[in-house]
């Protein structure tokens, strides 16, 4: 290691004062709050808080609907990353067959991602409204029994869908890049040892797309976890009966909503080590075998 | 065990770049062809397209009596090495080898004998479950070798394969090729840009440029009888002298009378280790008067650089450490059978 040394003394922390500040104001400062309010409780009025320890880690382990809310999130980040990485993939390799206009052709794909979060939800909620959707509509003439307002894993279906959509053109970006990065000869003598097909992609391609696979799979798995609020939010609001309500948005209901500050601040503390933890998991030992080079 | 033949085959790309313009050989069974010539002639296009990996615009290519032009890379009983090996990173070198022959639904038992039999011949046994960025190099070339020669193909194509090492491995692993092709009887086809490789490895050279065949022959054949001023200056290092012929006096150099040099002539080729320093006015069909640019010591010989009166350059060689000094006039001499003649076409004339 080469030791840079700064002729001024006090550049070097100007230079590295924004991403600092940044750092501390947006994440060390809310979190270091989240923490002490995680052992408080405040009284009805919101006049005063007490002291209570671990008592609202204790009270949410053993609330069934914080357990259930676990479940919803793991069910929903799975289905989710599934459907996004999946879909994305199929996209990329038939986009890798496209020869003329390709570049348009990835341009259009991307679109989505420039959508919102929240007005991709209202965009799956119109189109799969009961009462005036297009989707509903013809789903219900083809006899499925279709109300997401009423069934929750009808609910869970499109809040997934509506999800996934969103992250597929970020998936497909990389994973067309992934495809590109396949040195052709690879190919070539895949082609001449007598693998086609199906038997190529699952033989030669997919393993060594597996360093963007695993990289999507922490970027799908931290996007589902976290950045799917704002279609909850707009979509199903969290319902029917809880049945949309993951960990992210009951640490909104119940802090925003029902005002309940202690317990929203330590289901966000539980959050944050659930993040850290997934992240060191999946760079431990997931990264060590997708590697190859 | 296979013959290949080319019937006039061509390439075109998008409908009117001509990158082979009909390519006619044939391949006798056993035999080790190198195409050989500048990049951009087409060289390992014309490779490519007896693999299977581009198609052929028109023309024929016949594999052991069998047309292949429609058939897939794997359906034409061929193997290929690549320059950069293409080996996949995430196998082992057993999985590498045997990934083929799996594809092919051979027995279990059949895969691991061929696999010990190939990776015996190749002296990489002991790297076997280990991937190929754990290798060296050579030893990737070799595992290279070793998945082309364990499917005993009816016919192996090389593609630069020796171009990414060193020049100490490199002649290493060409006497290696050698041997292996030879023992095992395979009709080979191998692109190089390197004469030395082509020279060495081949029964028989193709020169391709832009495209067509220059000349095919026996390697000796080519140095000794180059067809044209292109092949003349491509086999041999260093290359050939080519002087431009100037009608009159004072050119500083000539030809003899004896020598039967038509007028259609227009330029004389001389290997450089084919001239010697003359002795004042010794009979010779060619000599000249050169003031020396420079010289190259080499070890156990030297190349001296001239220029003669007219502008013409040459290059000669002289055994062991010269002492010639620069600016120094010397006289040259060549005998008529070292004196090759080329007409305005470049094309040999006698």
């Amino acid at each position: 290691m080469q030791n840079v040394v700064f002729p001024n003394k006090i550049l070097p922390y100007l230079l590295v004062a924004p991403q600092i500040v940044l750092t501390l104001v947006f994440f060390f400062w809310p979190a270091s709050q989240a923490l002490y309010q995680s052992a408080m409780r405040e009284d009805p009025f919101g006049l005063r808080s007490t002291f209570v320890g671990f008592a609202n880690f204790s009270a949410i382990f053993s609330d069934p609907n914080y357990l259930h809310s676990l479940q919803v999130t793991v069910v929903f980040s799975i289905l989710t990353a599934a459907l996004a990485m999946g879909t994305a993939l199929l996209l990329a390799t038939a986009a890798d067959l496209v020869v003329r206009g390709r570049s348009f052709y990835r341009t259009f794909m991307i679109i989505p991602y420039a959508v919102a979060p929240a007005v991709a939800g209202m965009l799956w909620l119109f189109m799969f409204n009961p009462a005036m959707g297009t989707f509903a509509y013809l789903l219900r003439r083809n006899g499925v029994m279709w109300d997401p307002l009423l069934d929750g894993n009808q609910a869970m279906i499109l809040v997934v869908g509506a999800a996934a959509w969103k992250q597929i053109s970020y998936n497909f970006l990389f994973f067309v890049a992934g495809l590109q990065a396949i040195p052709k000869s690879l190919l070539e003598a895949a082609a001449i040892d007598g693998a086609r097909g199906s038997r190529r992609f699952w033989t030669i391609v997919f393993p060594l797309l597996a360093p963007t696979t695993f990289f999507l799979l922490v970027v799908n798995t931290v996007y589902a976890f976290f950045d799917t609020f704002g279609i909850i939010h707009a979509v199903t609001g969290g319902g029917p009966a809880r049945a949309t309500e993951t960990l992210v948005y009951k640490v909104y209901n119940d802090g925003f909503v029902n005002l309940n500050l202690g317990s929203s601040a330590a289901q966000s503390v539980v959050l944050m080590v659930i993040v850290i933890a997934l992240t060191a998991f999946q760079f431990r030992f997931v990264e060590k075998k997708v590697h190859y080079g | 065990m296979a013959e290949i033949e080319l019937k006039d085959v061509r390439k075109v790309y998008g409908g009117n770049i001509d990158a082979i313009k009909g390519v006619s050989l044939q391949i006798a069974d056993g035999e080790m062809i190198v195409l050989v010539g500048p990049s951009g002639c087409g060289k390992s296009t014309l490779l490519r397209m007896i693999a299977g990996l581009e198609s052929i615009s028109s023309g024929e290519i016949v594999l052991g009596g069998r047309v292949i032009n429609g058939l897939e890379p794997a359906e034409r009983d061929i193997a290929m090495v690549f320059q950069n090996y293409a080996l996949y990173p995430h196998m082992t070198v057993r999985q590498n080898l045997s990934y083929g022959l799996k594809n092919r639904n051979t027995p279990k038992d059949e895969i691991d004998r061929r696999v010990a039999e190939a990776s015996k011949a190749l002296e990489i046994e002991q790297f076997l479950d280990r991937r190929p960025r754990q290798l060296s190099g050579g030893q990737r070339q070799r595992v290279a070798m070793g998945r082309a020669i364990v499917r005993k193909p009816a016919a192996f194509l090389f593609d630069e394969p020796l171009s990414n090492l060193d020049a100490k491995l490199r002649v290493q692993m060409r006497v290696e090729i050698r041997r292996l092709q030879r023992s095992l009887a395979t009709t080979s086809v191998y692109v190089t840009h390197d004469q030395m490789e082509a020279m060495t490895l081949a029964d028989r050279l193709v020169v391709l440029n832009a495209g067509r065949i220059e000349q095919v022959g026996t390697p000796i054949e080519l140095y000794e009888r180059p067809a044209s001023t292109f092949v003349a200056t491509f086999i041999g290092s260093p290359s050939m002298n080519l002087l431009k012929r100037q009608l009159g006096e004072g050119s500083g150099w000539r030809l003899s009378d004896t020598a039967g040099v038509a007028n259609a002539i227009e330029t004389v080729g001389i290997r450089p280790e084919d001239i010697v320093i003359a002795e004042a006015d010794a009979p010779a069909d060619f000599l000249g008067q050169v003031q020396v640019d420079a010289v190259e010591l080499v070890g156990a010989e030297s190349y001296v650089h001239g220029s003669f009166a007219d502008g013409n350059t040459i290059v000669f060689r002289v055994p062991g450490r010269s002492q010639i000094g620069i600016g120094e006039m010397i006289r040259i001499a060549a005998g008529r059978t070292s004196i090759h003649m080329f007409d305005a076409g470049g094309k040999r004339s006698a």
